[in-house]
Order: C-alpha cells, then sequence, then structure tokens
C-alpha cells in the first residue's frame, strides 16, 4: 500500500495499479483475443511476402483459405464455450462424419425428402451430444475420457452402418437427390452470385474463359460460420448463460453455491457442439454430393488448437469466441499458405506445427505483458 | 526482456520472409510448373514409387512439380487441395480420382481456367473424360480384382479374406468386390476393415483366421495391409500353405514371392503413374502434342516367382 493515499498528502499521486487509468489500447490488448488478432495480421503480412505473386491474395485464393477457416471456425466456435466451461469434445471430428452419414444414407436409399434427412441427422447427432454431456455430468468422469469414447463410437458406427445398410464406405448421388430441395441448399449452397458476376464484368476478380467468375459466390458454410461466431459472441459477452459458462469453467463448486445450474449449462454445450459438428458435417455432404466415413478426421484437435490459440485456456474459465474464430483464421490461412508459398510437402506439419507454436507464444507473450500476469 | 523477445522474433520472421521471396523469384522465370495431388495419406510408402517417377521426369523434362496429399486421407482437404493448385495458375495438375463426387467439381473447374488436367491412380476412364482431363493413366481397380479373382478360381480357391487397410477408399472396395466376383462369390463379411497400423493390421488378420480355419486365401490390397499380413502369416505358420495375393509392390512383398509367402502381386507400375503425366504436360505445353489414347493402363500385370528376379533390383524405388 502507498503512504501518499493514507495520508492523502500531496502530488505526485501513485494509484494503486487496479485504480489506475488504461488507455484504449491497453484495453484492446487486454482482451483474451487480441494476441489471436494481432497473429492474423502477422500471418497475412508474413505471407504477402512468402507467397507473393502465387494468386494466394486474389478472390479465388481469398476464397480458398478463408473456405478452410470457416469449416474449422465453425467447430472451434463451440469447442471454445465448451472450453471456457472446463469440458473438451474430442468427437467433433467424428460427429462430422457420423452426421453426413446420416443425412445421406435416409436421402439416398431410403428415399427421404432431403430436408427430412438433413433435420433427423441433426435431431440424432444433438441427442447423442446430450447423451455425451449427460454422460460427463452423471459419471463425474472428465469429458476426455467420455468425449474420446465417443470418438470411437461415432467413427466406428458411420463405417459399420454405411457397410451394413448399404454395402459401401462412400454414400454417393446426394446431389441427385438433393436437387430441388429447399433445405439443402441452405447448407451447402452459395449466395451473393450475382455480386460476383458484377465484380467479374467490372475487371475486379478473375474468369474463366466463358466469361462466368472464378468465384461463384460465397459458400453457405462462410455465412454459418458467421452466424455462430456472433450468436457465440454475444451469448459470451451480454447474457445471464454467458456469465454462467464462465463461472462454470472458474470454479464449478463455488458456482454451484451461487446457483448456477452447471450440470444444464454443460449438457447444453455439449448439444450444441454436437449441433455445429453435424453442420458442418451436413454442408460438407451437401456441397460434395457425398458422405464418407472418414470425413473430419483429426478435427476435434483442430478445433481445439484453434480455441487455444484464440485464448481459451485449457483450464476453463477464460477464452472468447471471436479468439476461436482468429484461430480458425490462423489454421486455415498457415495451412493453405504453405502450400501457396510452395513449400516442400514432406515438411507441412513442421510448418503447421512451428506456426501454431510460434502463434500461441505470441498470444500468452502479449497476454502476459498486458496484464501484468506472471 | 520481453521486448528484445518479441523483437528476435519479428527479425527471424523478416528474414524468413525474404529469404523465401528470394527462393520463389529464383524458382520462377520460364520454368513450367506442375501440381500433382494425390489421394494418400502420409503414413503410404507405396507413393514414393510414382514420386521417385515424377522427380525423374521433372529433371529430365526441365519442369517443376509440387506433390500434394491431405496428410490424413481426408478426401474433403484433398478438393482443398486442387482448388488451392487452380488458384495458384499452374501449368497443369495431375490428380488421382479418389471419389469422383468429391474430387470431380474442383478438376472441372481447373478445366475451365484453361489448365490441362491429367488423372492418374484411381478413377474410371469415364469418370476422366467427364471432367475433361486429357487423359486417365491407371489401373482400373474392379478389372484387376477381377482378373486376380479369376486366376484364383484357376488355382482353385473357393473363398477369401480382403485385408483393406483403407475401407473409406471406394477403389478399395472395389478391388475386393473385384476379387469376388472374379471367384464367383459375393462379397459379404470377408473384408478386414484393417487400418493401417501394422500390430493392429497383424492382430485383426490373426484374429479372422482363427476365426474362420476354413479361409482358403488372403488378398491384401497394398503394402499397408500386405506386410503385417506376411508376419501374421508366419506366426502362424500358415506362409506358403494359404494363397497369398497382394495388390502393389514394396521389397518386403518381393521377398515374400521369393519365398513363396506370397503366390503374386498385382503390378501397376505406379511409376509410369508419376512418370508419364508429366512428360505428356511438359510436351503438351511446349509444343501441342499428346498422344491421341485417352487411356493408358500401367496395370494389372502380374509378378510370380517367375519373373520376380526382374523386379526385385528396383522393388520399392522404380517398381
Amino acid at each position: 500500500m502507498d503512504e501518499s493515499r493514507i495520508t492523502g498528502a500531496a502530488p505526485p499521486p501513485r494509484l494503486d495499479e487496479r485504480l489506475g487509468r488504461i488507455n484504449w489500447a491497453q484495453r484492446l490488448m487486454m482482451r483474451p483475443d487480441s494476441g489471436a488478432g494481432v497473429g492474423v495480421v502477422l500471418l497475412l503480412v508474413f505471407f504477402a511476402f512468402a507467397a507473393a505473386g502465387s494468386g494466394m491474395f486474389a478472390a479465388d485464393g481469398i476464397m480458398n483459405w478463408l473456405h478452410v477457416s470457416a469449416e474449422l471456425g465453425v467447430v472451434s466456435v463451440p469447442a471454445a464455450l465448451l472450453m471456457i466451461a472446463g469440458e473438451f469434445d474430442l468427437s467433433i471430428g467424428s460427429m462430422i462424419g457420423f452426421s453426413g452419414m446420416m443425412a445421406a444414407i435416409p436421402a439416398v436409399y431410403w428415399g427421404w425428402p432431403v430436408w427430412v434427412a438433413i433435420l433427423f441427422a441433426f435431431a440424432l447427432s444433438v441427442a447423442l451430444g446430450w447423451l455425451d454431456g449427460y454422460l460427463v455430468i452423471r459419471t463425474r468422469l472428465p469429458s476426455f475420457i467420455v468425449s474420446l469414447a465417443f470418438l470411437f463410437i461415432l467413427r466406428g458406427l458411420s463405417l459399420a452402418l454405411s457397410v451394413m445398410l448399404t454395402n459401401q464406405t462412400i454414400i454417393s448421388g446426394v446431389n441427385r437427390a438433393a436437387k430441388g430441395d429447399w433445405l439443402a441448399p441452405v447448407f451447402g449452397g452459395q449466395i451473393a452470385q450475382p455480386v460476383f458476376v458484377f465484380l467479374a464484368h467490372a475487371h475486379l476478380i478473375g474468369t474463366y474463359r466463358d466469361g462466368s467468375p472464378l468465384v461463384s459466390g460465397i459458400p453457405m458454410v462462410m455465412i454459418w460460420w458467421v452466424i455462430i461466431a456472433a450468436v457465440a459472441h454475444f451469448v459470451l459477452s451480454s447474457t445471464r448463460f454467458g456469465n454462467y459458462i464462465f463461472a462454470a469453467g472458474g470454479d464449478a463448486n463455488a458456482a454451484r453455491s451461487l446457483g448456477v445450474p452447471v450440470a444444464r449449462v454443460k449438457v447444453i454445450l455439449f448439444a450444441a457442439t454436437a449441433f455445429c459438428s453435424a453442420l458442418l458435417g451436413i454442408a460438407q455432404v451437401m456441397e460434395f454430393g457425398s458422405a464418407a466415413a472418414d470425413r473430419g478426421l483429426d478435427m476435434e484437435f483442430e478445433a481445439i488448437i484453434a480455441a487455444v490459440i484464440g485464448g481459451s485456456l485449457l483450464t476453463g474459465g477464460y477464452g472468447s469466441a471471436i479468439g476461436a474464430c482468429f484461430g480458425a483464421l490462423i489454421f486455415g490461412i498457415a495451412q493453405q499458405g504453405i502450400y501457396f508459398a510452395n513449400w516442400n510437402n514432406n515438411w507441412f506439419r513442421v510448418f503447421l506445427g512451428a506456426l501454431l507454436l510460434i502463434a500461441v507464444l505470441f498470444n500468452t507473450l502479449i497476454r502476459r505483458r498486458v496484464t501484468g500476469e506472471r | 526482456m520481453a521486448q528484445r523477445i518479441r523483437l528476435l522474433f519479428i527479425a527471424g520472421l523478416a528474414a524468413l520472409a525474404f529469404g523465401l521471396v528470394s527462393h520463389t523469384a529464383a524458382a520462377a522465370g520460364q520454368k513450367l510448373r506442375f501440381v500433382f495431388v494425390s489421394h494418400a495419406p502420409d503414413s503410404d510408402s507405396w507413393w514414393n514409387t510414382v514420386k521417385n517417377g515424377i522427380k525423374v521426369a521433372a529433371e529430365q523434362t526441365g519442369v517443376e512439380v509440387e506433390y500434394r496429399n491431405p496428410p490424413n486421407g481426408d478426401l474433403a482437404t484433398m478438393a482443398r487441395l486442387i482448388e488451392q493448385a487452380a488458384a495458384s495458375h499452374p501449368d497443369g495438375i495431375i490428380s488421382t480420382i479418389a471419389d469422383f463426387n468429391v474430387i470431380g467439381k474442383p478438376l472441372i473447374d481447373a478445366v475451365r481456367r484453361g489448365i490441362p488436367v491429367i488423372t492418374v491412380n484411381s478413377g474410371t476412364p469415364e469418370q476422366s473424360e467427364e471432367i475433361g482431363a486429357l487423359m486417365h493413366i491407371g489401373q482400373p481397380d474392379y478389372t484387376a480384382g477381377l482378373l486376380a479373382g479369376e486366376r484364383a478360381k484357376k488355382d482353385g480357391i473357393h473363398n477369401f479374406v480382403c485385408v483393406n487397410h483403407y475401407i473409406t477408399n471406394s477403389a478399395s472396395v472395389e478391388r475386393c468386390a473385384g476379387f469376388a466376383k472374379g471367384l464367383g462369390i459375393a462379397l459379404g463379411s470377408q473384408m478386414i476393415d484393417s487400418g493401417t497400423d501394422p500390430t493392429v493390421v497383424e492382430s485383426k488378420v490373426e484374429a479372422y483366421l482363427r476365426a474362420n480355419p476354413k479361409t482358403e486365401a488372403v488378398l491384401a490390397l497394398g503394402p499397408l495391409s500386405a506386410i503385417p499380413t506376411i508376419a501374421a502369416l508366419k506366426a502362424m505358420h500358415m506362409a506358403g500353405h494359404i494363397y497369398f495375393g497382394t495388390f502393389d509392390l514394396s521389397s518386403e512383398i518381393v521377398a515374400g514371392i521369393k519365398d513363396g509367402t506370397v503366390s503374386w502381386a498385382i503390378d501397376q507400375q505406379p511409376y509410369l503413374q508419376g512418370y508419364l503425366p508429366v512428360v505428356f504436360l511438359a510436351n503438351y505445353d511446349r509444343y501441342g502434342v499428346i498422344p491421341a489414347d485417352k487411356v493408358i493402363l500401367t496395370g494389372p500385370g502380374f509378378v510370380t516367382k517367375a519373373n520376380v528376379d526382374l523386379v526385385e533390383k528396383y522393388a520399392g524405388t522404380y517398381r
């Protein structure tokens, strides 16, 4: 404690650091996602040099790495929320493959209308996500273990069911079935096509030889990414449920004694994660027109990595949805940028790992420096 | 302290960036640049032979070829790789058609941009034609399986087990299905989803053969399943007593043919699948010449004890 404050004596008045004024720049830097935001900018600058003239920053190049980021972002945002609440879901990747199968099999082999098949896949996935969360709460086992079990169960189920029901591991023909369906384009379609036709006419973006634009539209999965991120950010920062999430991950027992429905919060988040995984799985099936049992392989780790890069703590209680978006962006830019920069493919994982490590270190460095945390 | 670390970090990043810029600038110039996209996961060593073919062709024709693959074999990732390749304005794209639904559209888009495309390895000539590719170079999987099945039937085989290390690839399943058709039986539960971990493959094969002692033949789909299967058969003292055929070659498979463990191996000459498309594309880009054949079959050829010596020297590198 500073003596001058007690005596109320003359200048210089050195205030307690907690009462000190902080300027807007510091305030900005104190956010959990600021490090990742700076990382995105640095990475873009880096590849602007490293991949100069490669087409990475032409319209179609940007669309390429944004698409990869969007697909990861759709699952990294709920993964971040779940992580803030102190839990993991390792079944994200398997759920992507499983939900895609569950949408494709009824549509192709049972002749269901595609929109019914999509709703069926969503319902089944959310139910399984709920079960995952319920088991975590009831058994009090670490979610790491329970969702790890789900990782294997769901991956195995996708394979076993598809072979049992159709004798195939890739279900093709979804695009034929989905023709004219009203719900399928909401996940696998594109919007804003006229904008790109206009841009092509104005010679602002490249065209095919027949004059149609190289980028035909914005894939719906990008729109979903923005929607999910916006909703998650709003819930986290401006609602009671958002406070519950932080409380549940910070100290579950303390939160429980304060009347926070910890169990319900966590189960809802597990279901939400499953919902978003299913969304990605269905979006991929509708885009490609086929479902395969190995879709979404390793996505659970990528989602968690993106959340961590985005400033979420593995221990829970701290993090941000916007940060998870930045994390997904970093991942997408790094992954595709490595190809644009024309580096040797065999070194791909080394580069990716090093870039991720640098991103996380940088992130932590900034946070420690600004928050004065040691 | 933190400041210094940050300075160092930024300096390092800048140095790295400049190093790369000078590197890419040197590599540019007038050299033709092709991108080769395969579906194979990193763990699949069979593709080394294809890569060797690419390397030799690139050196001989003086072009630059970038080899790319989805690290874990996820075909959705492969589609993004093709889109990325097209966006980087290469002088040609060579790609496998692992699943036409997923890979078809990005390849068609590449053709629409005016990029010459050659398809290799898996996929059918019809799919290649639909994409608008210049040609398809490979071995039709179903036909290869069928011919192998007919050969086995002639050798007195009635049933088999298929060790499938890449069950999510429809081409793999077609090999098993073709073999079953050749034998004149239906493909039911006699396909093992073995995965790619050698110990797991070995134990799964052992478990299957113990549970189904009447199995007459084993079919492996490539080195990833064949090598652990050889070990399993040796451990169970069945090597040489059970009819064992496999797709593709490796030095272990060649040794197996020599000591009688492996009855035959189907060679699709992967070296040519890497070599030919690069040579064809280079000459197409430079002089506009390309063979009129839309399909070049590099297989199936059977390697047995009778002709194995010829193959042995280069197994795993050029064969």
